[in-house]
């Protein structure tokens, strides 16, 4: 028995919200009596045997470039060989889009029960409960998992890391590899930004704002605090912004520590996205615009006289000039 | 080229989410159904643009469902496609959707098999992948353009921080989202041809469910918010550092 976790790597380094799947990893062996291991593909060129300080015991690796890019079919098969050779019953992914890409596969290859979506530890009380974000972060669901083996795709931001202590071991795995179906024609990353996803904090925009002319309100209070810059979805339509950007029950749904709303109304299909952000800011000039409902804090105000003196004050925070 | 598009029922997105049955079922009460949006402004759009540059196309939809999806079914057929089928049952576990998508897949040997990104009641972005595996076939996710190059599928789809472009024999599936094409509103001609066009009803296959819905449960609500005067927005400023510790 073991619990293994996908640790998923990007340019050569693991992912952020990898930790914190590892160390949700660890916790899931911690409650059924067995012990956490990893598993990476590709070239990796972080130090491995840190994923100690988040409770894994082994990291197993098959360091070969063709598995730079993901392929959802190669993949699976060496994870479904890697199950098998760390016996493990639960199998951990953090929920991006590559997760979505392999846990179904795997789910069917090794007729384990796919609970993707998953905000917290599974309830072994009474079988094997996990709960998962339904109606697009409208509501919860708990499904009970009937199957031996268990796969368990966790949203970023939903679990806070447990620090341990001590030094993985490294076990290069030697896989049957396959060849890919799918050939990779090119890759176009953007680089520099904070991914949405994985932010800690995401600044973000809507119509109140009238123009892309404008954005710098938004970008210059996310570059202070090192967050991710969002924005509604009409702004996203008329290319005020660039798609990835639309969060929404039609966008990426979100759920960093801190989201702020500036111009944005708050329909129901935009909270969809945001609304298990930990602390919600709203600054709209409409005190009956119905983000402040779901808000924690607000200003009814003038974004374009509200949002500089902001930005200032979080200068004077942050002791920048 | 035969296409086959997954159409799934989920509530509107404005609808009131609660639950029933001591919080076992979705209260559906009043509650107004939808084709799920990725699967109609993306999988089923892009499948009647290629339908209509190349006419030879076969498009069949298919709904895993009970009778009560045949009025989403109609609108989707009203948009475009060939003929429907809908795989007559109640399970909702996403590996039986899967099993009988893929049933009805096979059955067809449909070259191309296109999904929703995910559907926005269960939010599994499953059962595309659950499908590709049960076929063996590659499986393109979160794709945002399709073309069709030299009897190759191209397609670009979202990765992790960016995009990627890729290149794939037929058969495959793909799922879909924005980018893919855009929502179309159904007209008074499709609206009338929809209604003759055949919707098949089969019995679902064998297959097991892996997983179930013990209960709902709706977030807690906010504590209200914590109103800054606008004549003094660093005193938000602070609140966010000093109080709610957010950076
Ligand atoms: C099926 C469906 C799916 C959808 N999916 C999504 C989705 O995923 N994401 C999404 O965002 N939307 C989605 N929408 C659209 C959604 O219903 C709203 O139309 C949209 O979110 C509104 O965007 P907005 O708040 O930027 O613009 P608006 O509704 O125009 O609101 C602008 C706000 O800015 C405020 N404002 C104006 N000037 C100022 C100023 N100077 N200072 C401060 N505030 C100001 C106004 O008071 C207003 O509240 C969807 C809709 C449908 C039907
Ligand atoms: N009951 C269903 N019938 C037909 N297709 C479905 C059904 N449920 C889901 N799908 C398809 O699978 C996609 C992903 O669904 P999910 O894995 O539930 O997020 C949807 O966008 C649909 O295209």
């Amino acid at each position: 028995m073991s619990v293994l976790v996908f640790l998923d790597q990007a340019d050569g380094h693991i992912k952020k919200s990898s930790f914190e799947a590892a160390s949700y990893a660890a916790k899931v062996a911690e409650l059924t009596g067995t012990t956490a291991e990893a598993i990476v593909l590709g070239i990796v060129n972080d130090d491995l045997a840190t994923l100690g300080n988040y409770g894994i015991k082994t990291v197993h690796t098959v360091a070969e470039a063709a598995l730079n890019n993901m392929d959802a079919q190669v993949f699976t098969n060496i994870l479904s060989q890697a199950v098998e050779n760390t016996s493990a019953d639960v199998i951990v992914f953090s929920n991006n889009t590559t997760a979505k890409a392999i846990a179904p596969r795997l789910s069917v290859k090794l007729k384990a029960g796919l609970v993707s979506g998953a905000v917290a530890l599974p309830d072994t009380s009474n079988g094997f409960t996990v709960k998962k974000t339904v109606f697009s972060g409208k509501a919860f669901a708990h499904i009970a998992v009937s199957t031996a083996k268990k796969i368990i795709a966790l949203n970023p931001n939903s679990y806070t890391i447990v620090p341990a202590s001590g030094s993985a071991a490294i076990a290069p795995f030697a896989a049957t590899i396959g060849t890919a179906k799918v050939e990779v024609v090119s890759v176009n990353k953007v680089t520099g930004e904070v991914p949405l996803s994985e932010a800690d904090i995401v600044v973000s925009g809507g119509r109140g704002l009238k123009g892309p002319e404008n954005w710098g309100l938004v970008t210059e209070l996310a570059d202070l605090l090192g967050a991710a810059t969002a924005c509604s979805r009409p702004v996203a339509d008329i290319h005020w912004r660039p798609h990835h950007e639309h969060v929404g029950q039609t966008g990426l749904a979100i759920a960093p520590n801190l989201y702020i709303a500036i111009g944005i109304s708050g329909a129901i299909q935009h909270l969809a996205g945001v609304n298990r952000s930990k602390v919600i800011v709203v600054i709209n000039k409409d005190p009956e615009a119905p983000f402040f409902k779901a808000a924690d804090y607000g200003i009814v105000g003038d974004a374009f006289e509200v949002m500089p003196k902001i930005i200032d004050a979080v200068k004077k925070l942050k002791g920048v000039a | 080229m035969k296409i086959l598009v997954c159409i799934s029922k989920t509530p509107d997105t404005t609808a009131k989410i609660a639950f029933a049955d001591n919080n076992t079922k979705f209260a559906s009460d009043g509650v107004q159904w939808i084709i799920n949006p990725y699967d109609e402004w993306y999988a089923l759009v892009r499948a009647i643009e290629l339908k209509e540059a190349d006419p030879s196309t076969v498009l069949h939809l298919v709904n895993v469902g009970a009778a009560d999806s045949d009025p989403i079914i109609r609108k989707a057929l009203a948009l475009g496609g060939d003929e429907a089928i809908r795989v007559n049952t109640e399970n909702a576990d996403s590996f039986y959707i899967a099993s009988q998508i893929a049933a009805i897949a096979k059955e067809g040997s449909y070259d191309l098999v296109f999904t929703g990104k995910e559907t926005i009641d269960y939010n599994g972005s499953s059962i595309g992948g659950m499908v590709a595996e049960l076929l063996d076939l590659p499986y393109i996710s979160h794709a945002v353009k399709f073309t069709v190059e030299g009897g190759n599928a191209v397609v670009v789809r979202e990765i992790e921080g960016g995009e990627e472009t890729d290149k794939a024999a037929f058969p495959l599936v793909v799922s879909c989202q924005k980018g893919m094409a855009e929502q179309r509103i159904p007209n008074m001609k499709g609206i009338m041809g929809a209604r003759t066009k055949p919707l098949r009803v089969v019995e679902p296959a064998a297959a097991d469910s892996l997983t179930s819905i013990a209960s709902f449960e709706l977030p807690p609500a906010k504590a209200g918010v914590k109103l800054v005067s606008a004549e003094t927005p660093e005193e938000l400023v602070r609140l966010l550092h000093e109080e709610a510790k957010a950076f």
